[in-house]
């Protein structure tokens, strides 16, 4: 039974393990980041974080909304309450209605949420050549592999090939499922100038705009990996015990006849 | 004492009063204290204990995401999210929630596995299989229409994809269809008579599952060996030895669904559900989650609409009939070497429609399909039948104690106090 046992669990695994590879289109698999979250112990490294919310404040949100994310969450990345304040500040925010029913502009405070380039959908894709820049609030759980995914997108864009036809205002990467993307190549080499002084080439930011993502997407990252390693370690010591029981208890039974 | 009463031997106070007029401590002492159990389990035999802290555990983590829920299009995906970012712990609930599903229908499969390879189904175990398989139905059923719930693209585009099924069958299959939608197309209403339909069946699912036990004592457990307890020396009580064996076998599940949960949460779940759902952009590949992949494969093997939709739900119909389907008279596969081998080779279709499943509907994976669901049929309606007749059985043992304890069983010599006490019942 044993063997019988062990086969299935080796064909479920294989079945399962080959499940999430599907739906990816024809695009060439992504190159992987080595992201210092993407091993199941790992943690968001909170500098490149912050130089990721810098580069998706600078460039990204020109376009691309982060609708769930607020200000007030930015204090989880190592951003200090006075920083984060001042981010909101500098954002003004439709309130309202006051009491003369009107509505009214104030600076953004700390319960904000991130503010959305476009009023609407048709805005957004009026202004993008048809195409609709999605929302990254969870943009790295919702591609397969995503964070390296994003990581290869960003960095991967190039010439087309010879033979390939680009649509009217496309671009080539061959990342993207089709090759064929709407977005053009935002980052450039020195595009924003990092305060810690680290090198804003394509590559850095790229890695750190993803960092910023990947937590963004799952803020309860670290938290659920600690508590993890807790539950698994008493679930361990647990099984021991039972285990140790049930061989006392069962001993009579194996020794003797009934 | 007063006429009327249960005569109770409880000897707390208390308890016995309540125990005299309303018998339940009485009723667990027999049926999960002393109830006589073969006493050659296996591992196998915890999956139904697991399923039932399964269950549990999906009823009491939807309680609470309930509470944060909100059942309307434009809402229901950010409201899932807020739980995952702002209700306390509410990720933890969430992630246990939607990978509980996933543990559910891996615990049932083997559950389901350990009856077809032990022959639990036989007589006169029929009415407790044929229970099981409404659960499981109910299941499918609460899962498809929890999946809905996220407002995820494939939660809306696996919902359009299902429902549509029905509008197959003649005549009446458009109504049924407007029916489950609330509408011309899956929408407000169909989402929140989802959620209405996802409360309330896993209760549902709680009465069938008693009956499921309340058969399951009247017949007694199945085993390894698939032959009755023949006497007191067969069996041992339930508790201690199968309380303690089952908590062991708890804690291996629970150490499955805590790595599930804490460190690949999305593992077994589709990115594109992480998308919220739009009525105007169909995704690449709507696929299932992955336990209705055999079934979905089954259902795309058919090139006609119909014949495809009546061979899925047949797929699972048919075990209604199994009992019946399976012709011999021996039970446990140990002592059936052709048998033994046909049933491995119908959970390898399986797993095989569970990869084809997952797989975009062309070649060689529509090929591939038709061959594993010709066999995955082949197995009840030919070689089950047939082998009943064909097949020589090695030789049964004499008797459970027989073949645990060996010689030692004719020996003699003290019983354990525990298994003597034992009262004897008709197994």
């Amino acid at each position: 039974m044993t063997r019988i046992l062990t086969a299935l669990g080796l064909l479920a695994g294989l079945t399962l393990a080959s499940t999430p590879a599907l739906a990816a289109g024809e695009a060439r698999p992504p190159r992987d980041g080595h992201f210092s979250f993407a091993h199941i112990f790992g943690t968001f490294d909170r500098a490149a974080a912050q130089r990721g919310f810098q580069v998706y404040k600078e460039v990204c949100a020109a376009c691309h909304s982060m609708r769930l994310l607020s200000f007030r969450n930015l204090l989880e990345i190592g951003l200090s309450e006075q920083q984060v304040r001042a981010i909101a500040a500098s954002v003004e925010v439709t309130d309202g209605p006051n009491e003369e029913g009107q509505m009214f502009q104030r600076p953004g405070r700390l319960s904000d949420r991130f503010p959305s380039p476009f009023p609407n959908e048709q805005a957004a894709r009026a202004a993008n050549n048809g195409a609709y820049p999605p929302d990254l609030s969870v943009i790295i759980k919702a591609r397969h592999n995503g964070a390296n995914y994003v990581y290869s997108l960003l960095t991967g864009y190039q010439d087309p090939p010879p033979g390939v036809q680009l649509g009217d205002g496309m671009h080539y990467n061959p990342y993207f499922p089709g090759g064929q993307i709407a977005m053009a190549s935002v980052l450039n080499e020195g595009q924003v100038e990092f305060a810690d002084g680290t090198p804003a080439t394509v590559d850095q930011m790229a890695r750190d705009v993803v960092t910023f993502l990947a937590w963004a997407a799952e803020p309860e990252t670290e938290q659920r990996r600690r508590m993890g390693i807790r539950v698994m370690i008493f679930l361990a010591v647990a099984g021991v015990l039972a285990y140790g029981v049930k061989r006392r208890v069962w001993a009579e039974l194996k020794t003797k006849p009934a | 004492m007063a006429i009327g009463l249960h005569k109770s031997e409880i000897k707390n106070p208390v308890l016995r009063w309540v125990d005299e007029r309303l018998p339940i401590f009485t009723m667990l002492h027999k049926e999960y204290g002393t109830f006589p159990t073969p006493r050659n389990f296996n591992y196998f035999w915890n999956f139904g204990a697991l399923a039932m802290i399964n269950l549990l555990i999906m009823i009491a983590t939807g309680v609470f995401l309930a509470m944060h829920y909100t059942p309307h299009t434009a809402y229901a995906f950010d409201s899932v999210e807020r739980i995952m970012r702002d209700v306390n712990y509410g990720w933890l609930i969430r992630y246990v929630h939607m990978n509980g599903a996933s543990m559910f229908f891996i615990v049932v499969y083997i559950h389901i596995f350990r009856g077809l390879y032990y022959g639990s189904y036989k007589a006169p175990r029929e009415l407790l299989w044929m229970l099981g398989v409404v659960i499981f139905l109910l299941m499918m059923a609460t899962a498809f229409m929890g999946y809905v719930l996220p407002w995820g693209q494939m939660s809306f585009w696996g919902a359009t994809v299902i429902t549509n099924l029905f509008s197959a069958f003649p005549i009446i299959g458009d109504d049924i269809v407007t029916l489950l939608w609330g509408g011309f197309s899956v929408d407000n209403p169909t989402l929140n008579r989802f959620f209405s339909l996802h409360y309330l069946l896993p209760f549902v699912i709680v009465g069938v599952v008693f009956l499921h036990v309340a058969a399951l004592h009247v017949t007694g457990s199945n085993n390894p060996l698939g032959i009755e307890p023949k006497g007191p020396q067969d069996t041992i009580p339930f508790h201690p030895y199968y309380t303690i064996k089952d908590t062991v076998g708890i804690v291996v599940y629970l150490m499955v669904f805590a790595f599930l949960v804490f460190f690949m949460p999305n593992y077994l779940g589709h990115p594109d559900n992480y998308i919220p759902a739009n009525p105007l952009s169909t995704p690449a590949h709507i696929v299932p989650e992955w336990y209705f992949l055999p079934f979905y494969a089954i259902l795309r093997a058919v090139p006609d609409k119909l014949g495809g939709v009546v061979l899925m739900f047949g797929s699972i119909l048919i075990w209604f009939f199994l009992p019946w389907l399976d012709t011999s008279k021996v039970r446990s596969m140990r002592f059936r070497p052709i048998a033994r081998v046909a049933l491995l080779l119908w959970v390898i279709a399986f797993f095989v429609l569970m990869y084809c499943g997952s797989k975009p509907a062309e070649q060689p994976y529509v090929l591939i399909s038709q061959i594993a669901t010709a066999y995955y049929f082949a197995y009840f309606l030919v070689i089950l039948p047939a082998l009943g007749k064909l097949e020589k059985p090695l030789p049964l043992p004499e008797s459970i104690s027989r073949a645990v304890l060996g010689e030692k069983a004719l020996g003699g010599g003290p019983l354990p106090a525990s298994a003597a006490a034992m009262p004897m019942e008709k197994a």
